[in-house]
């Protein structure tokens, strides 16, 4: 019996494992492809070791120009989308309202639709109304996108703050400006933060959506998509390897920074009330 | 008081000073009114256009117009010339669901129950593919299913293949490209529905001599339930309307809808029937969204 037990426990474990490395295979793959100099243009096989990939990444400078306009356009639709989706997120945890549902369904339908209909119905709108494609349509369009997802993730922050440390603050004669810049703010930051890195990842590698509305401006997943049929250059997998370490140096950073405070709490006491505690 | 106010479960506040309600009433509408507009103007109204241009007359083009001639035949149209690739779109993601259900199931429940201390490690695993771009993830399928690669290879030594056999452009890549994709997004809400699953309830229902499987059938997999139905969702509307493993990883002989949709606005200029498929195709999803949710019975998803 006991025996059958752990055969049971080592059995979901060893299929999860094998299921996390064909997940992680293909990132290995481009990797490894980042340090190949291919045989021929159309070649996807790896063929001889070489650096000069990583020590020359812009070698096709369409590629280091289509990644430049992804980061400006990525940053101005996450400035946009996280102000807008942080505004909408405070109206719908702090207030009661009229119409509160229709906003709720007009913030989720854009989650659950396919992104080729959001895509080819703003193409529709584009056209018809004769505005010009290029940079702005596709930040537009990011921005439509992101700022479900910011609502959704600065709501959920906001739903778990205590708000008898507002109440706190008021108390203590501090006016309404001041308790949101010195208590509010402060305690929704890292549920902002994580939000705007998200739109800003979201819209970094959207493909669908862009492609309906680029005109002939060009991202990185467009050139990508170009290049595929015309010969990928090695250095989209450099560029595909540091992305991968950049996010995980990020999500390695904040992981250590919140251990770091717990431990902090752990040797000196808490410095700050701690939210969670409950009067009895 | 205003930005701040704990407005409870909708009775009034204990009478604010008059000057202030007003400005109270009004805020959350302004709080509001920047993203609504945004969603309703770039997200509402382009879809009312879409199913406009769906309906334009077919014979006219960009360069000379379009007139709105209600041309309802447009759809009958579209579903004549392009229903194998409708049946294709939604039997490779019903496949890769299945695929991803088989998969993703041992390593949700994997790692809400049996990780310990490496369960938030085992997480950032999950969602890492999602660090780098999907085009080049998908890229490097082309790689590992490569004719000359190490796979192809030893199927072929074991016979699992014949020797002139191929995995790169059929439908098995397109599947496996699929699920490869969006398994993060059917695992995720899996686990945090497994997370909860009290253990002592698999326990109880040993001590009343159920065997593993009745156990799992009849304890675990209801409790699970919500996110199965959730991340089910999230895997099947995306990979039903992708087109990217068809392109990169297929041939037009495994091209879905999306390929159809894609070539018909950015290739053939053909907005009436790339909109009429596009609203088809939403159509369908959503048929087969509220279908589903009505047979797995869990309201509470939506």
């Amino acid at each position: 019996m006991r025996v059958s037990r752990w055969l049971a426990d080592r059995w979901v474990m060893i299929v999860a494992l094998l299921v996390l490395g064909y997940l992680a295979l293909p990132i290995l793959v481009v990797a490894g492809l980042s340090f190949n100099r291919p045989s021929s243009r159309l070649s996807y096989d790896f063929n001889e070791f070489t650096l000069d990939n990583w020590r020359q990444p812009c070698a096709t400078s369409d590629m280091c120009d289509a990644v430049v306009r992804s980061v400006q356009i990525g940053f101005v639709a996450t400035v946009v989308a996280t102000v807008l989706g942080t505004l909408m997120a405070f109206a719908l945890v702090r207030h009661r309202f009229r119409g509160r549902s229709g906003i709720n369904v007009l913030i989720f339908l854009p989650m659950a639709t396919p992104e080729l209909v959001m895509g080819t119905s703003l193409l529709a709108l584009f056209v018809s109304a004769g505005v010009p494609q290029g940079f702005w349509t596709i930040v537009i369009a990011h921005v439509m996108f992101c700022v479900s997802f910011v609502v959704v993730t600065v709501k959920a922050r906001l739903a778990g703050m205590d708000r008898r440390l507002e109440e706190a603050a008021m108390d203590l004669y501090a006016s309404e400006w001041q308790t949101f810049r010195r208590i509010t703010l402060p305690l929704v930051l890292p549920g902002i933060v994580a939000a705007a890195l998200l739109a800003f990842s979201l819209s970094f590698d959207d493909f669908i959506i862009t492609n309906f509305n680029a005109g002939t401006t060009v991202t990185f997943p467009m050139y990508v998509w170009g290049a595929a049929q015309r010969g990928i250059p090695p250095q989209v997998n450099v560029i595909g390897t540091a992305m991968f370490v950049i996010a995980l140096l990020l999500v390695g950073l904040s992981s250590l920074r919140g251990r770091r405070a717990r431990r902090a709490n752990l040797l000196t006491g808490p410095a700050q009330p701690r939210p969670t505690r409950r009067p009895s | 008081m205003t930005l701040l106010a704990p407005t409870g479960s909708g009775q009034a506040p204990p009478a604010p000073p008059a000057a202030r309600s007003g400005r109270h009433r009004l805020l959350p509408y302004l709080l509001l009114l920047p993203g609504a507009a945004w969603l309703l103007i770039f997200f509402g109204v382009p879809l009312v256009q879409l199913a406009a241009a769906s309906l334009y007359d077919p014979s006219g083009s960009l360069s000379t117009g379009y007139a709105l001639t209600w041309a309802f035949g447009n759809y009958p149209d579209v579903v004549q010339a392009y229903w194998p690739q409708f049946l294709r779109s939604f039997g490779y993601a019903g496949l890769a669901l299945v695929l991803a259900l088989l998969l993703g199931y041992p390593l949700a429940y994997a790692i809400a129950q049996k990780a310990g201390r490496w369960k938030n490690l085992l997480l950032v695993c999950v969602v890492a593919p999602m660090f780098t771009s999907f085009l080049v993830r998908t890229l490097a399928w082309k790689t590992i299913l490569s004719d000359n690669g190490a796979l192809v290879g030893l199927l072929r030594d074991v016979h699992l293949l014949a020797p002139d056999g191929r995995l790169l452009a059929t439908p098995f890549a397109v599947v496996l490209g699929l699920t490869y994709n969006f398994l993060p997004f059917l695992v995720l809400p899996l686990y945090a529905s497994l997370e909860r699953l009290d253990y002592r309830l698999l326990e109880a229902a040993t001590d009343l001599y159920a065997s593993p499987v009745q156990a799992f059938r009849r304890v675990t997999l209801p409790l699970s339930m919500p996110g199965l139905v959730a991340g089910t969702l999230l895997f099947f509307i995306p990979a039903s309307g992708d087109y990217i493993n068809a392109e990169l990883l297929g041939t037009p002989n495994e091209y879905m809808i999306g390929n159809v949709i894609d070539s018909a606005f950015l290739v053939r200029l053909d907005y009436p029937q790339g909109a009429a498929l596009s609203f088809l195709l939403m159509a369908a999803i959503l048929a087969v969204v509220f279908g589903y949710l009505r047979r797995a019975g869990t309201e509470e998803v939506l």
